[in-house]
C-alpha cells in the first residue's frame, strides 16, 4: 500500500520547518512516521505536503535544565529507555517507552511524535502526565508551555495548532523516586487495553507521594487523583494500597469495544493501579 | 522526485524517487533487492525488517527520502562474498529455524540487531526482542532456539578471536 503523492520538504531547522507549515493549508509534520505513515498508507489522511523535521537535530537528545530534565521532541524511544539522565530522574518513562510497540519501531517513533499523535491507547501520554511533564511549542509568535494536562485535548486532539512544532517536553526531576508501567495487553506489540504510569515517592515501607495516571480510559490520557491523594501515607502493601487503587475508576470514560466493556475496563484500572503502585514502590 | 543517496549493503547509491516511495519498494524495485520481503504491508510482521544506520526497523513503514543519507544493511550483504554464513543464518539452518522461509530475512536481521545489543540473552530476552515479527509456521520455538544457539556460536567465535 503506497500513500496518495505529497509534496516532500526536509527542513533543516524549527525555523524552517515553521516557514514550510506555513505555507501550505494542508501540510502534515512527519517525525519517526511510525503513526503517520500507517495513517497514509490506508489512505485515511492525504496532505499535500510532509514537512520532515527528522533531520534536525537541536530537537534531539536529553539534557539538564537546573530541577528538570529537557528532552527533545524527537527523541526515540528506544533512546528513552536507555537514557541515563532518564533513568535517574524520570524512571517512569524509561519504563513506559520500554512497552511502546516493539524494537524496530521503538528504534523509529519519537517521544514528541507519540504525545502530538495523541492516541488515547498511546503509552508516553499518561506516562508524561503522571511525571507532570510541560509542552514546548514553537509557533511563528514565539514558544509557549503547555502543562500536560491542558495539552492533551481530546481523541488524537492537542493544544498543538496546525502550524506550530512540539519541541521539547520538560519533565521535573523525580530523581531516586520508582516506577511502574502497568501494561495489560491481549498480544505482543500492542497497544494496551489499559495501562497504568505510576512514579512513588517511598521510604522504610510508606508511600510518602505517588502519581499515577490512566492510559486508554477516557479520550484523552487521565490522572487518578482520588487514588495518588490515598496513597499518600499508605504503607507500601497489598493492603494498605488496596483501597487507594479501587478508587482508580473514579471520574474515568473509558471506551466499550471489541477489547472489553467499559465496566471490565473500570475494574482492570484498579487491579492495574494496585500492581503498578507496588511495584514502583519496590514492594 | 527528491534525489536520494545512501549506502546500500555497501555500495553508495543515489536516485531520483518519488516522496512517496517506501524504502521497502526502493530496495526491491529500484535496486532489485528481493531478498527484503513485503510481509502484512501494515507494519505489523517485521518481514520487511532491514538495518537504518545500525539499528532494526520496518521498511515497510519508512519513506525512502527519510533515508536519504543512512546506511542500509540488509538481509542480502549478512553472508560473506564467498557465501560464508552468518552465524544466526547458520543456526536457523541448524535449528529448523523456518518452515515457509516467509518471516525468516526479518527474523534474521531482528535477531542480528538484538545479538548485537544484547550478546547473551537468556530465552525470554529473546522473544521479547522478537516481539514485532510475526511467524505463521513455526510456533518460535525453533527461531527462539536458532537464537540463542546463534549466540553461542558468536560467543565462541569472539573467544576464538580473544585467544587467537
Ligand atoms: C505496529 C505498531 C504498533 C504500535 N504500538 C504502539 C504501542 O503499543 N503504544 C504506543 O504508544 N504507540 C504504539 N505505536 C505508535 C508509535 O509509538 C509511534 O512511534 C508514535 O505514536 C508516533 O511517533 P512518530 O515519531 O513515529 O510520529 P509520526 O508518525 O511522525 O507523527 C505522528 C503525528 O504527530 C505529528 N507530529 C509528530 N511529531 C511532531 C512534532 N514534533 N510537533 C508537532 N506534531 C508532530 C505528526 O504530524 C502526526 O500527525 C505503534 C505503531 C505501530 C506501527
Amino acid at each position: 500500500m503506497i500513500p496518495a503523492r505529497f509534496d516532500y520538504v526536509a527542513a533543516a531547522s524549527v525555523e524552517e520547518a515553521l516557514q514550510a507549515l506555513s505555507q501550505s493549508d494542508d501540510a502534515k509534520i512527519i517525525a519517526g512516521g511510525q503513526s503517520l505513515l500507517p495513517v497514509l498508507r490506508l489512505r485515511l489522511n492525504a496532505p499535500e505536503l510532509l514537512v520532515d523535521i527528522g533531520r534536525i537535530d537541536s530537537l534531539r537528545g536529553v539534557r539538564e535544565d537546573g530541577d528538570a530534565l529537557v528532552i527533545g521532541a524527537l527523541t526515540t524511544h528506544s533512546d528513552i529507555v536507555t537514557d541515563d539522565l532518564v533513568r535517574r530522574h524520570a524512571l517512569l518513562l524509561s519504563k513506559a517507552a520500554a512497552e511502546v510497540a516493539d524494537n524496530q519501531i521503538r528504534h523509529r517513533g519519537t517521544f514528541g511524535g507519540s504525545c502530538a499523535h495523541a492516541d488515547p491507547a498511546g503509552d508516553m501520554g499518561s506516562a508524561a502526565l503522571a511525571m507532570d511533564a510541560e509542552f514546548v511549542i514553537a509557533g511563528a509568535g514565539g514558544t509557549r508551555t503547555v502543562p500536560a494536562a491542558d495539552f492533551f485535548v481530546d481523541l488524537f486532539e492537542t493544544a498543538l495548532g496546525e502550524d506550530e512544532i512540539l519541541t521539547e517536553i520538560r519533565v521535573p526531576k523525580k530523581t531516586g523516586w520508582g516506577a511502574h508501567y502497568e501494561k495489560f495487553v491481549r498480544v505482543a506489540h500492542q497497544w494496551p487495553i489499559v495501562a497504568v504510569a505510576a512514579t512513588v515517592n517511598a521510604s522504610g515501607g510508606t508511600i510518602n507521594e505517588a502519581k499515577v495516571a490512566l492510559t486508554n480510559m477516557g479520550s484523552t490520557p487521565l490522572r487518578a487523583s482520588a487514588t495518588e491523594a490515598a496513597l499518600s501515607g499508605a504503607t507500601a502493601t497489598e493492603d494498605g494500597v488496596r483501597a487507594a487503587a479501587d478508587q482508580a475508576g473514579e471520574g474515568t470514560n473509558p471506551p466499550s469495544d471489541l477489547n472489553g466493556a467499559a465496566d471490565y475496563r473500570r475494574h482492570l484500572a484498579t487491579v492495574l493501579t494496585r500492581r503498578a503502585v507496588l511495584a514502583a514502590a519496590g514492594a | 522526485m527528491t534525489r536520494i543517496n545512501l549506502r546500500v549493503d555497501q555500495e553508495n547509491v543515489s536516485d531520483d524517487v518519488e516522496p512517496r516511495m517506501l524504502l521497502v519498494q526502493y530496495l526491491r524495485e529500484k535496486l532489485g533487492k528481493t531478498g527484503t520481503v513485503i510481509g502484512c504491508d501494515t507494519s505489523n510482521c517485521g518481514a520487511c525488517t532491514v538495518h537504518l544506520n545500525g539499528r532494526s526497523v520496518k521498511s515497510c513503514n519508512v519513506l525512502a527520502v527519510q533515508a536519504d543519507g543512512a546506511v542500509i544493511d540488509t538481509i542480502e550483504r549478512l553472508a560473506d562474498d564467498d557465501g560464508t554464513l552468518h552465524p544466526v543464518q547458520v543456526a536457523f539452518r541448524e535449528c529448523h529455524g523456518l518452515q515457509c522461509g516467509f518471516c525468516t530475512p526479518g527474523m534474521i536481521m531482528q535477531a542480528v540487531d538484538l545479538l548485537n545489543e544484547n550478546p547473551s540473552p537468556t530465552e525470554h530476552e529473546v522473544r521479547v526482542g522478537l516481539e514485532g515479527n510475526l511467524c505463521r509456521c513455526t510456533g518460535y520455538h525453533n527461531i527462539v532456539k536458532s537464537v540463542l544457539y546463534a549466540a553461542e556460536l558468536m560467543q565462541g567465535a569472539s573467544k576464538e578471536g580473544a585467544n587467537a
